[in-house]
C-alpha cells in the first residue's frame, strides 16, 4: 500500500504541492487528473525521491516512510516509475538496461515481454537515444514490467503517442497492473492521465484532481474526468466534490 | 637510392635538424631537452620471456603478449636498445620486423620514405630524434599477406630520468592486411623521464592496417609523438589510441593524408586524464584522393587537476569526399580543465562534406537518478555512464586490452562518484 500524509513538496524553495494526502491499496489504480503546472509530475517524482524536491511529511510503503530514501533504496523496496520523458542514455543500450535490471529483480520471460511491447527492434540501439514518443512510452513499460515494482507510478503513457501505439501501451499497462507480482501481493499504481484515453484500459478504482497544488476532488475517475470535461480543472476548485 | 645519395641526404636532414633543435611545437608546453640522458646499451634477448618479471608484467599492461601467443611477430625496445625483433616462423615471408637501423642498412629504398611523412624540421622533438635517436621498429608486411594475427611490439624505458628517442616505419604493402599492436610503458619504478617517438606509416593500394597503441606513462613522464600516415588507392588506416594512466605531459597530433582514391582512414582515441596530467592530443585527416571517408571518435575523461585538449581537424582537398569529427569529454572534477576544438577545412573542393560533433559536460544528474530509478545505486549508474561513454570510442580491441580498459574504466567509475 502506498499512503501520502500531509505531503507538501518544494522545489529550489517554492511550493509546488500541499498537504497531498491520499491511500493506494494493493490491487487498486488510481488516476491523477490536474491541467498543465498543477504539479502532477512532480507528485510522481517526489513520492520517487526523484528531481531534487524536498519533501515534508510521509511517504509510506506498506507502512514504512521511505520519504528520507534515496531512489534506488525505493526501487530496491519496490517503487517503480515510467516517466512521461526520459533522457537519453546512449551509453547503456536497452537490452544492456534490461539485463542488468531483469538480474536485480529476479525477472524471467524476459523474451516475452520484450515481444509483447514489440521492443525486439530497440534492444541494441541506446537507451531513449532517438527514440519516437511510442518508443519512449513501450521502453518505460517494458523496464517496469521487468522491474516487477509493488508500487508503479506512470506520467502520461499517452501523451505523444499515436493510437496504434496507445493499444499497445494500454494493453501493457493493464497486463502490468492486473498481473500480480505474487499472488497476494498485488501492485498499486498512480497513472498521470491528461487525455482519459489510457482509462479505456484500465480499471482505474479512483481519481483525484490536482489544482495549484493541491488535490481539490476525490472519487470515481470516470465521473471525474466528465466533471473536468465538462466544468474544466477550475470548476473542480469551486466544486470541492472530495468526499 | 645510392650511397652518395643517402649520404647527401642524411646530410641536409642533420643540418635541417640542428636548425631547428630551439624550434618550440605548435602545441603543448616547452620541454627543455638540454637536460635529457641516454640509457645503458642492453643485450639482446634469445626469448620474451627472459625479462624480469616486472618487465614483463609493465609491458603486459601495454597490450604486450611476451609468451608470444596468437602473435605473429614482436619488436621490444629497453631504452635505446633494440633487444628482441621477431617474426614467428608461420609468418616467415609475410612480414618483416626488425631495428630501424638494421632495416635503413639492409633496404638503402627506404631511405626515400625515411622523414618523408614528418618534417625533420617540425620541432624541436623532430630535431632532437634525428640528431640523437637510437632505435624504433621497421615493420613491412609484404604485398598480398593477410596476417591473422597481430604484430606487437612495446618501448619501454627502466631507467629514471632518462629519455627514449625512437624513429618508427611501417610499411603495409600492396593488397595486405594486418593488425598492430604497440605499447609505450616504463617499468614501475620508474616516474620521471622523456618518450619522442616519429612514427611514419605508408599504406599502399589495397592494403589494410589497424593499429592500436597503448601509452602507460608515469606521473613526471613527458611525452611528444609524430606521426604522419600516407594512404595509397583503396587503402585503409585505423587508428586506435589509448592513453589510461597519469603523465605529467603529452602531445601528439597524428595527421593522415587519404592520398589515393576510394582510401579510409578511421581514428578511435580513448583518454584519461588523471592527476596533474597534461594531455593536447587530436589528429588530422586530409582527404585528398576522390571518394575519399574519414572518421575521427574521441572519448575524453578527465579528473583531479588534469587539463585535456582535444583537437581534431579534416582538410578536404577533392569533391565527393565525407568525413567526420566526433569529440566528447566528461568532466568528472572541479579541478579538471577540457577543451575540445574540432576543425573543418574545405581547400577547392565545393562538394565535400565535412562535419563534427563536440561535446564537453559533466555525467548527466538526470541521467543517473533515472538508473538509481531502476534500482541502481549511485556507484553503478555512474559507472555505467562512464564505461559505456568510453567504450563507445574503440570497437574491436584485441582481449587482453578490452581487459584492460574494462578493469580501468570500472577503478575510474569508482572514482567518479
Amino acid at each position: 500500500m502506498l499512503q501520502l500524509r500531509d505531503v507538501t513538496v518544494k522545489v529550489e524553495g517554492e511550493v509546488i504541492l500541499k498537504n497531498i494526502n491520499l491511500v493506494i491499496p494493493r490491487g487498486e489504480t488510481h488516476i491523477l487528473l490536474g491541467p498543465n503546472g498543477s504539479g502532477k509530475t512532480t507528485l510522481l517524482k517526489a513520492i520517487m525521491g526523484m528531481g531534487g524536491a524536498e519533501v515534508e511529511g510521509e511517504i509510506l510503503l506498506d507502512g514504512q516512510n521511505i520519504a528520507d530514501l534515496s531512489v534506488d533504496e525505493r526501487a530496491r523496496l519496490g517503487m517503480g516509475i515510467a516517466l512521461q520523458k526520459s533522457p537519453a542514455v546512449p551509453e547503456i543500450s536497452l537490452q544492456e538496461i534490461l539485463q542488468i535490471t531483469g538480474e536485480k529483480h529476479g525477472t524471467d520471460e524476459m523474451e516475452e515481454k520484450i515481444e509483447s511491447l514489440n521492443c525486439g527492434y530497440l534492444l541494441e540501439r541506446g537507451l531513449n537515444e532517438n527514440f519516437s514518443g511510442g518508443e519512449m512510452k513501450r521502453s518505460e513499460l517494458l523496464q517496469l514490467l521487468v522491474q516487477d515494482p509493488k508500487v508503479v507510478l506512470v506520467d502520461e503513457p499517452e501523451s505523444g503517442v499515436d493510437l496504434d501505439n496507445i493499444v499497445i501501451i494500454g494493453e501493457a499497462l493493464k497486463r502490468l497492473l492486473k498481473s500480480p507480482r505474487e499472488i497476494e501481493k498485488k501492485r498499486a499504481a498512480l497513472v498521470i492521465t491528461h487525455t482519459g484515453h489510457i482509462m479505456d484500459y484500465l480499471n482505474a478504482d479512483r481519481g483525484y484532481v490536482l489544482v495549484r497544488g493541491s488535490i481539490t476532488c476525490a472519487g470515481n475517475p470516470r465521473d471525474l474526468f466528465e466533471e473536468v470535461n465538462q466544468n474544466g480543472f477550475e470548476g473542480c476548485l469551486e466544486c470541492q466534490i472530495t468526499e | 637510392m645510392s650511397n652518395h645519395g643517402i649520404e647527401e641526404k642524411k646530410s641536409k636532414l642533420q643540418n635541417k635538424a640542428r636548425q631547428a633543435l630551439d624550434k618550440k611545437a605548435a602545441y603543448g608546453s616547452d620541454l627543455d631537452l638540454s637536460s635529457e640522458v641516454s640509457t645503458v646499451e642492453e643485450a639482446p634477448l634469445e626469448s620474451l620471456k627472459n625479462l624480469d618479471r616486472r618487465i614483463r608484467e609493465a609491458s603486459l599492461l601495454a597490450g604486450m603478449n611476451t609468451a608470444e601467443k596468437e602473435r605473429s611477430g614482436s619488436y621490444f625496445q629497453k631504452g635505446d636498445s633494440a633487444i628482441y625483433a621477431r617474426v614467428q616462423d608461420a609468418y616467415e615471408g609475410k612480414v618483416e620486423i626488425m631495428c630501424i637501423e638494421d632495416a635503413l642498412q639492409e633496404y638503402p629504398w627506404l631511405w626515400d620514405y625515411w622523414w618523408s611523412m614528418v618534417p625533420v624540421d617540425m620541432d624541436k622533438y623532430t630535431a632532437a630524434v634525428e640528431l640523437w635517436g637510437k632505435g624504433g621498429y621497421f615493420m613491412r608486411i609484404l604485398p598480398g599477406a593477410r596476417l591473422d594475427q597481430p604484430i606487437q611490439s612495446c618501448l619501454l624505458l627502466d631507467e629514471a630520468g632518462a629519455s627514449q628517442r625512437v624513429h618508427n616505419i611501417i610499411l603495409a604493402e600492396e593488397g595486405s592486411e594486418a593488425q598492430i599492436i604497440t605499447g609505450c610503458t616504463v617499468s614501475p619504478e620508474v616516474k620521471q623521464g622523456s618518450h619522442l617517438g616519429v612514427s611514419e606509416f605508408f599504406i599502399k593500394k589495397g592494403a589494410h592496417l589497424t593499429f592500436t597503441m597503448v601509452h602507460n606513462w608515469a606521473e613526471d613522464f613527458d611525452v611528444r609523438a609524430r606521426t604522419g600516415v600516407k594512404v595509397e588507392e583503396d587503402a585503409t588506416f585505423v587508428n586506435n589510441y589509448l592513453l589510461l594512466k597519469p603523465v605529467r605531459s603529452i602531445q601528439a597530433y597524428p595527421r593522415c593524408v587519404l592520398e589515393g582514391d576510394r582510401s579510409r582512414s578511421r581514428f578511435n582515441t580513448i583518454v584519461y586524464g588523471q592527476e596533474n596530467s597534461e594531455l593536447d592530443l587530436g589528429s588530422v585527416i586530409e582527404l585528398n584522393g576522390q571518394g575519399t571517408r574519414g572518421e575521427s571518435i574521441s572519448r575524453a575523461l578527465s579528473t583531479d587537476g588534469s587539463r585535456v585538449m582535444m583537437r581534431g581537424r579534416l582538410k578536404a582537398r577533392s569533391n565527393d569526399v565525407q568525413a567526420h569529427l566526433e569529440c566528447r569529454g566528461m568532466l568528472l572534477s572541479k579541478e579538471s580543465e577540457m577543451n575540445a576544438v574540432p576543425e573543418l577545412w574545405v581547400e577547392g573542393a565545393p562538394q565535400a562534406d565535412l562535419s563534427h560533433e563536440a561535446a564537453v559536460g559533466p555525467v548527466s544528474e538526470e541521467v543517473v537518478e533515472y538508473l538509481m530509478s531502476r534500482g541502481f545505486n549511485k556507484d553503478e549508474a555512474v559507472s555505467v555512464v562512464v564505461q559505456g561513454f568510453m567504450q563507445a570510442g574503440i570497437q574491436g580491441l584485441p582481449e587482453a586490452l578490452e581487459n584492460l580498459l574494462r578493469q580501468t574504466l570500472s577503478s575510474m567509475s569508482e572514482e567518479a562518484v
